[in-house]
């Protein structure tokens, strides 16, 4: 018996120890949020966090999230308005949507290390979330915004 | 226009989503050639396409029967029919349109949504604002010229009186449709949101996690489905064995899917299928299946071997597809002439959600969840594989995790049907990004042979260009080899340079991969092959780029192909409302010079390249500038597209598609190849199959939106062929290489 916490919800899992927690949040809890995207921690799209680190869901067995707090992008903030949430809006980041919820539990990762990040370091946290819409140039200004600095609605 | 607009009962459509006593109201697409009296007309077969509806508590609900996959649409048409109607967009909800005919077209690809539906829009908004003020007018008993409809009500000017659209839906509803006279479309000084745009609907759902894709439809009682497909197209199953799959804990069976035999269309390839209690314990099963496969005509498929092929073909004479004048002659008494041959591999779409549904078979009908682009295939190809009847599928739209074309295949809700019919359990399929990659509908290979003759001043004189490539035509008729007429109007017969003698061609190529369109088709090799070619050329006429280029457009005019042997379909629509004017290009072409500060000095490290091109009706031109590394890296500090497609109706979301068509046009120059070898492809992530990440895309895309007072065309494609050429004549310009065959990580720059 794997016991762990969801967003804040204690929670029992009794099934195959090497599932990764993805499948466990999506088609166990339906929690689907985090997205399935690669398989092999390429593109991001699964990125929840693990003790407040971001982490691969896809690649993350359920033995290895034994004991863990798990945050997912539904439990990021409770109204949905935490500042990397509400920048995203501001800055209109999302075309698909799809690898979003990646992108940005990758981005709160960033800040929470790093709350002034250069272009450097989001380059560096964030190049390994794929987004296929190209939304880069703006999930850059977003980031920014979040962290505090000045940055034009695209509206 | 009230012809085409019909008051409907809420029982016709969307149960419980509206109200009683909303008022409802339904366009329909009138066909050009369809009668015009409104009783002629109801006996013709018009389609319903969009609803609208207001409740008696104000909330307006605008039914987008367009499939969202990033564009915005789902936004923007909503958007311009609220505008028309005076609503406050906050009390507007878009809800998504099951598949039925009566919308009429509801496949979103080719760049149309905003082309075919926002006159339609507007007409139905303003139809539904006249019904609003004349059922005020009537319970004043005033004139309807002292009335008007503002934010949500209508208010009665003379004495200040007000009528909110809530309390007006019910005594609207009984109101006759108004006369085409009365109908008033607004001016564009008074528009509230077209032109201006609004943040797209799904936006905040998509920043909490709460957003619905194909990969997160369930209902309970969902079983996962894993299928093992032939690695070769056209493979059969010669033996398997299930028995270790079945050991695996979760798994419930192991069913098989029939082969399917070309053409193959849209049907499920077939394959062996194993159902689990979710989706890792199907995946598991899976890995256990020891399967045999007879591999078929296509295991001499070899992309090394077949590019040669490709370029003997496009080396000797082939098919004309547009003459003017004579080339050879014109040859012959040049002062100097050039070849060049390119090349361009296969791609595929790699969108971020793989093909993903969800199936539930009962009683000789069934309900699909997909993530679809093309819901009306949908409910074809699953009534053929079910052998039941088009309307017996209902087909629920997700949004979609991307598409760029590939969810206008609906192969894949196609196995989730049958495996939902032979297993009597709702039935989710969703992709890996392996079998995504694998069995993909995959952009068409191509190689372009070019000869050109300049005269002494540089100019040129003749103009030869053959392409060859295996056509998306081979999907639906397996001898097809030549170019559809569609391929060949993107960016080929439609070559717009003034030059006195041109030959197009075209060469047969056959396929040994599913072929099927991708962001922009054709238009993305023959505008790189097209694009370069005329780079080359003012190289060896020791002319400006940006300078020989709109030297050799020539007088701005409306290219007429009528003469020259060419059909030209112009995406569907008539030449005299959507002229291919060379005007508008060379507008776009100054502009992005312009913007750009093409002329200006930069430090030696960078270098800029060009391309401009029209595609589904639009107008675009690219300036990139590169930065070369002395170890031969490559990087885009910078890249400016100018846009010219009629006035932006939501001009952030044009932006926005641009923005990305600047990656994934990157992408295309830079990284993208599909290889086969034994007619397996060899890729199957993102691993060997690169797509652009934040450290290797464009750091900064500039979009420029040129005022134009066109009608208004789309924005989801045409940003996209100018990228690949426009970055490679930059290569050029840095490093005095030519090189001719994408993606550049396979060249050596240094």
């Amino acid at each position: 018996m794997i016991q762990l916490k969801v967003n804040g919800v204690a929670r029992q899992y009794s099934g195959e120890a090497e599932m990764p927690l993805l499948w466990y949040l999506r088609d166990e809890l339906q929690l689907t949020g985090s997205k399935f995207g690669c398989g092999m921690g390429l593109c991001g799209a699964c990125t929840v966090h693990v003790n407040g680190e971001a982490a691969r869901s896809c690649l993350t067995p359920m033995s290895a999230a034994a004991g863990k707090n798990i945050t997912t992008i539904e439990g990021l903030n409770p109204h949905g308005t935490h500042a990397l949430q509400l920048a995203w809006e501001h800055v209109q980041v999302p075309q698909c949507g799809y690898c979003q919820a990646g992108q940005i539990m990758q981005a709160a990762a960033l800040l929470k290390q790093k709350p002034k990040p250069t272009d450097q370091d989001i380059d560096d946290a964030m190049s390994g979330n794929i987004c296929r819409c190209g939304t880069y140039q703006r999930i850059r200004q977003a980031i920014k915004l979040a962290a505090g600095e000045k940055v034009g609605s695209n509206l | 226009m009230s012809d085409r607009v019909q008051l409907a009962s809420r029982r016709d459509f969307l149960n419980g989503v509206f109200s009683a006593g909303a008022l409802i109201l339904g366009a329909r697409i009138l066909p050009a050639a369809a009668p015009e009296s409104n009783e002629d007309v109801s006996k013709a077969t018009w389609n319903p396409s969009i609803w609208i509806g207001v409740n008696s508590d104000g909330s307006v609900i605008l039914v987008a029967h367009r499939s969202e996959m990033g564009t915005g649409i789902r936004t923007s048409l909503p958007m311009v029919l609220a505008d028309e109607m005076e609503a406050d967009w906050s009390r507007v909800r878009v809800e998504q349109a099951l598949a039925d005919k009566k919308y009429g077209s509801q496949d979103t690809d080719g760049s149309c949504s905003i082309r075919d539906f926002y006159e339609t829009m507007r007409e139905t908004g303003a139809t539904a604002r006249t019904l609003l003020l004349n059922a005020a007018a009537a319970q004043w008993k005033a004139p309807v010229n002292e009335c008007v409809a503002q934010n949500h009500q209508v208010i009665h000017r003379p004495s200040g009186r007000k009528l909110g659209y809530g309390e007006l839906a019910a005594p609207a509803s009984k109101q006759p449709l108004p006369h085409n006279s009365t109908i008033e479309l607004k001016k564009a000084a008074d528009f509230r949101y077209i032109g201006k745009g609004v943040g797209g609907i799904d936006v905040k759902d998509i920043c909490t996690g709460k957003a619905g894709y194909g990969f997160d439809a369930y209902v309970p009682g969902t079983l996962y489905a894993s299928v093992e497909r032939a690695p070769v197209l056209g493979g059969t199953l010669k033996s398997f064995d299930d028995s270790a799959a079945k050991q695996v804990k979760g798994v419930q069976q192991v069913v098989t899917i029939d082969a399917a035999k070309p053409p193959y269309g849209f049907q499920a390839l077939g394959g062996v299928a194993v159902i689990g209690d979710n989706t890792w314990a199907a995946a598991q099963g899976r890995k256990k299946l020891k399967i045999e496969w007879e591999s078929g005509p296509n295991a001499i498929f070899q992309t090394d071997s077949y590019r040669q092929n490709l370029i003997e073909t496009a080396t000797k004479p082939q098919k004309v597809v547009r003459n003017r004048g004579d080339v050879e002659k014109a040859f012959t008494g040049a002062a100097q002439t050039l070849e060049a041959t390119y090349y361009t591999p296969l791609l595929a779409h790699a969108p971020m959600e793989p093909p993903a549904a969800l199936a539930w078979y009962k009683d000789g009908k069934v309900e699909v969840w997909a993530a679809t682009q093309s819901p009306a295939d949908v409910q074809d190809t699953v009534a053929r594989a079910l052998a039941i009847k088009p309307e017996d599928v209902i087909c629920h739209v997700t949004l979609l995790g991307g598409a760029f074309g590939r969810k206008s295949k609906p192969d894949y809700v196609a196995e989730a049907s049958i495996l939902s019919k032979k297993v009597g359990k709702p039935i989710k399929i969703s992709w890996t990004r392996e079998e995504d990659i694998r069995f993909d509908y995959y952009h068409s290979t191509s190689a372009m042979h070019f000869k050109a003759g300049l005269d002494a001043s540089g100019k040129p004189v003749a103009w030869l260009q053959r392409s060859v490539f295996p056509p998306i035509g081979s999907t639906f008729d397996a001898s097809s080899t030549y170019a559809g007429d569609g391929e060949m109007d993107m960016g080929w017969t439609d070559m717009p340079f003034d030059v006195p003698n041109l030959r197009a061609e075209n060469g047969p190529a056959k396929a040994h991969v599913r072929i099927g369109w991708l962001r922009s088709v054709a238009n993305v090799y023959h505008a790189f092959g097209v694009q370069c070619f005329i780079d080359e050329l003012a190289a060896a006429a020791k002319q400006d780029p940006v300078e020989y280029w709109l030297a050799a457009l020539g007088e701005s005019r409306k290219l007429n192909f009528e003469n020259e042997q060419a059909k030209y379909a112009n995406y569907g629509k008539p030449l005299k409302d959507y002229p291919y004017d060379t005007g508008r290009l060379r507008r776009v072409a100054e502009t992005v010079a312009e913007k750009s500060g093409w002329a200006n000095k930069r430090s030696s490290k960078r270098s800029v390249g060009f391309a401009a091109h029209r595609s589904f009706l639009t107008y675009a031109a690219a300036v990139v500038e590169v930065e070369v590394t002395s170890d031969g890296k490559l990087r885009i500090p910078r890249v400016d597209l100018a846009v010219d497609c009629g006035p932006a109706i939501n001009p952030d979301r044009v932006k926005a598609q641009f923005e990305g068509a600047s990656v994934f046009g990157a992408g295309i120059a830079l990284l993208g190849e599909v290889t086969a070898a034994d007619g397996r492809v060899e890729q199957g992530n993102f691993n060997n199959y690169q797509v652009p990440r934040m450290n290797d895309a464009p750091i900064e895309t500039h979009v420029h939106i040129v005022e134009s007072d066109a009608l208004p065309t789309g924005v989801g494609e045409p940003g996209v062929p100018p990228m690949a050429p426009a970055i490679y004549n930059a290569v050029f310009a840095a490093t005095g290489k030519r090189l001719r065959d994408l993606p550049l990580k396979k060249q050596k720059l240094s």
